[in-house]
């Protein structure tokens, strides 16, 4: 094996990092935990403006998943605000998979501008890990469809320009024969949302599709296919695009932390020998969830589609960031309590962000539960349990 | 940028993969317990030149890189055959860098073996060294001076949890290689090089649990279904694959990293660690892990017939366990990690990251 970078990608990776630098300020970062949207148009913008987002897209530009991956993991352990530009890129990776000629006219473009997000509807208030039971109709009416139904976790959905939309079509086949994908602008007429407030203060939505009447073209993927769409999405969601480097910052921000912090017993946090082992591990838990993010991008770029090895880095990273939380939450208490621009807080209020923020990530994007399903189903051959 | 396996390592596991496989049946490792040495094993294993591989061409050996013998660690750990191949690969390597390797150790009919952890200066022995039982060559650190002892090992090694041929081994009479600083180098690139293939070893053993978990979950039936069906064992059974994919790319990554042989970076604030050291010692460690975990994840999803010495898993589960401890407590081994990525204890400046 060669885990060198060639001197073109490290060019890339330098020019990204210096990016980050000048455009993720603590005022950026500080501004998605007071407003919950954790998007930066600044950031989105300027990736944009140096053609990155066109060059990272699967299928477009340079389309190179190891760079994808070195984008969203330099991202990624600056703290940026990922959630939108990433949803953005996604889509736009499944238009250009599988969008039709009108879609790649509209759609397309304007999320490579930086300026548009996306939001996702899939899940249902009752259905989310078995999503392939969306309940939300589309029926043909002439040349147009007519939406009714309700999605939940609709992240950006209060800011976003474009909704893509999993529905029913048909009734008389199995669950998964029978969903048909739509893309839809926001504005179209039926469309209202409502906000959901989370624990990680990361806002969401409910949204609501009340007769949305629209066109054939606003159809991505063949009618009763919408399930091959998801599964394309889905490849790119889990792994190669995000989520799996969250313990870098929180291992940066802890360390900082505590190689300055003297505690009550007047003796730094980094001098405890329970805290250094913890720290070894958090290290080696990173460089982990790196390699096998690393790997499933590696495999991408061979052309195959990385869902399992996606699983399989979700998984671990997740709940390595889980416990790397928990353990310097303990390590930093009782300031580790205190939350952002209180006096005296962890890491400025970083770890009991943390805390806070690490539940959701075993949950969105796939549950560790449904991910661990894949792994023994697809991995290990297992016999089918749902 | 490659994170497969050479056409060339391809072929080193399908001759590697195969001898074990038809040579080594678990009926072999059960006939070597309790000394966990096959010297016929061995033997055959020297005729294929295993002994020699990683030993440099101009001494007289195959010239593979440490990546190439993670290949084989990995493949005799996946059959825990009971032979000495990482042991003497790293001892003789190490020889071969101070000019002291001989024929003997070249061909594998002598063993030498690397004292893993060092003894204090005036120390009478290196204490439990791996394969200390069946080498003739012991090479380790003596206080500041690194140390080549000669002589038979006592062939017999106390009853242990990993059926290891580990035996105590006199300090004694030994040539000093090499002191002070350059020793202490010396032996650090030897000790991550075991390291290294010890986690490959480590990651075998924990392919195997996970084969033989999933041969058994299929087999076995209770409530008129297989075992595996039941999503309590999926579950668990899922971290496996995971785990091992992960502690094969460190390993790997760790062993690309001495091949390189240039000095490295340790930038963890940002997870950029290529120096060959620590991420032997972050791939040891989490292959420790890996082994312990998908041994322990494979026997009890056998419930009580994993517990029964006539099951193979029990096999597995101990050199798990041993071949991790043998190095001393891998809580000391992390403190030693973090020294290396913070500083050390204490120190307000030496902060790297």
């Amino acid at each position: 094996m060669d885990f060198a970078l060639s001197p073109e990608m490290e060019t890339y990776r330098d020019d990204i990092r210096a990016l980050v630098a000048e455009v993720v300020t603590p005022e950026v970062t500080d501004r998605q935990h007071t407003t919950g949207t954790f998007n930066s148009y600044e950031l989105n913008r300027a990736l944009a403006e140096r053609g990155y987002l066109e060059r990272a897209v699967p299928g477009l530009g340079k389309g190179d998943p190891v760079e994808l991956w070195l984008l969203f993991h330099e991202l990624e352990k600056a703290a940026a605000p990922v959630d939108g530009i990433s949803m953005a890129l996604m889509i736009a990776g499944v238009v250009a998979h599988a969008g039709n000629d009108h879609q790649k006219a509209t759609v397309l473009p304007d999320l490579l501008t930086g300026e548009s997000l996306v939001s996702l509807g899939y899940s249902e208030p009752d259905s989310g890990s078995d999503v392939a039971a969306a309940a939300t109709r589309a029926v043909r009416d002439g040349d147009e469809w007519v939406i009714n139904g309700t999605k939940m976790w609709t992240t950006m959905a209060h800011e976003a320009k474009w909704i893509l939309l999993l529905t029913r079509t048909n009734l008389d086949v199995p669950k998964h024969k029978g969903l048909t994908m739509f893309i839809l602008p926001m504005d179209t007429p039926g469309i209202t949302f409502d906000a959901v407030h989370t624990m990680g203060t990361e806002r969401t939505n409910a949204t609501f599709y009340d007769d949305v009447r629209v066109g054939d073209e606003w159809r991505i993927g063949e009618v009763d296919g919408g399930w091959k769409v998801m599964g394309v999405a889905l490849a790119f969601e889990r792994g190669v695009m995000g989520g799996t480097a969250v313990g870098i910052p929180l291992l940066r921000h802890f360390h900082e932390w505590a190689a300055h912090e003297v505690g009550d017993d007047g003796r730094r946090a980094i001098d405890d020998p329970v805290v250094r082992e913890r720290m070894a591990r958090v290290a080696i838990d990173n460089e982990v969830a790196t390699l096998l993010t690393l790997k499933a991008a590696y495999l991408a770029g061979t052309g195959a589609l990385p869902g399992l090895e996606g699983s399989m880095c979700k998984i671990f990273a997740t709940e390595a960031y889980q416990k790397a939380a928990r353990w310097f939450a303990h390590a930093a208490a009782p300031a580790s309590l205190l939350q952002f621009h209180e006096p005296g807080a962890a890491a400025d209020g970083w770890i009991e962000y943390d805390l806070r923020h690490s539940p959701v990530t075993t949950i969105y994007g796939g549950t560790s539960e449904i991910n661990r399903n894949n792994v023994a189903e697809r991995h290990l051959g297992l016999p089918k349990a749902r | 940028m490659l994170l497969d396996l050479t056409e060339d390592q391809r072929a080193i596991e399908d001759v590697f993969g195969g001898f074990f496989r038809r040579e080594c049946p678990t009926t072999v490792v059960r006939a070597a317990e309790p000394l966990g040495f096959a010297a016929a094993l061995w033997a055959r294993l020297a005729d294929l030149g295993a002994p020699a591989m990683g030993l440099p061409e101009a001494a007289g050996g195959g010239g593979a890189s440490l990546a190439d013998l993670a290949v084989v660690a990995d493949a005799a750990g996946r059959a825990i055959a009971p032979v000495p191949f990482v042991d003497h690969a790293v001892a003789g390597r190490l020889l071969a860098r101070l000019d002291a390797l001989d024929d003997a150790v070249l061909d594998g009919t002598t063993v030498a073996t690397l004292a893993v952890r060092p003894a204090v200066a005036g120390a009478p022995a290196w204490s439990l060294v791996p394969s200390g039982a069946v080498a003739s060559v012991v090479v380790g650190l003596v206080g500041a001076d690194l140390v080549c002892v000669r002589g038979d090992g006592p062939g017999t090694a106390p009853r242990n949890h990993g059926s290891m041929p580990i035996a105590d081994r006199s300090t004694a009479g030994g040539t000093v290689l090499a002191t002070g600083a350059g020793a202490a180098a010396a032996f650090a690139v030897a000790l991550a090089e075991w390291r290294t293939l010890t986690a490959a070893a480590l990651t075998g053993i924990a392919r195997s649990a996970q084969d033989i978990a999933i041969r058994y979950v299929n087999e076995r039936h209770q409530f008129d279904r297989p075992i595996g069906a039941f999503q309590a064992l999926q579950q668990q059974l899922a971290d496996l694959p995971i785990m091992i994919d992960g502690a094969f790319l460190l390993a790997s990554k760790a062993a690309w990293a001495g091949d390189r042989g240039t000095p490295g970076t340790i930038d963890v604030g940002h997870c950029d660690v290529t120096d060959f050291e620590t991420l032997a010692a972050m791939a040891f460690i989490f292959a420790g892990e890996a082994a312990a975990h998908a041994t322990d994840r494979s026997l009890h999803a056998h419930g009580g017939y994993g517990y029964a010495e006539e099951y193979d898993i029990q096999l597995f589960f101990r050199r798990a366990r041993g071949w991790t401890l043998v190095a001393g407590d891998p809580s000391k081994e992390c403190l030693a990690l973090s020294d290396r990525l913070y500083g050390p204890a204490g120190a307000v400046e030496g902060s790297r990251s």
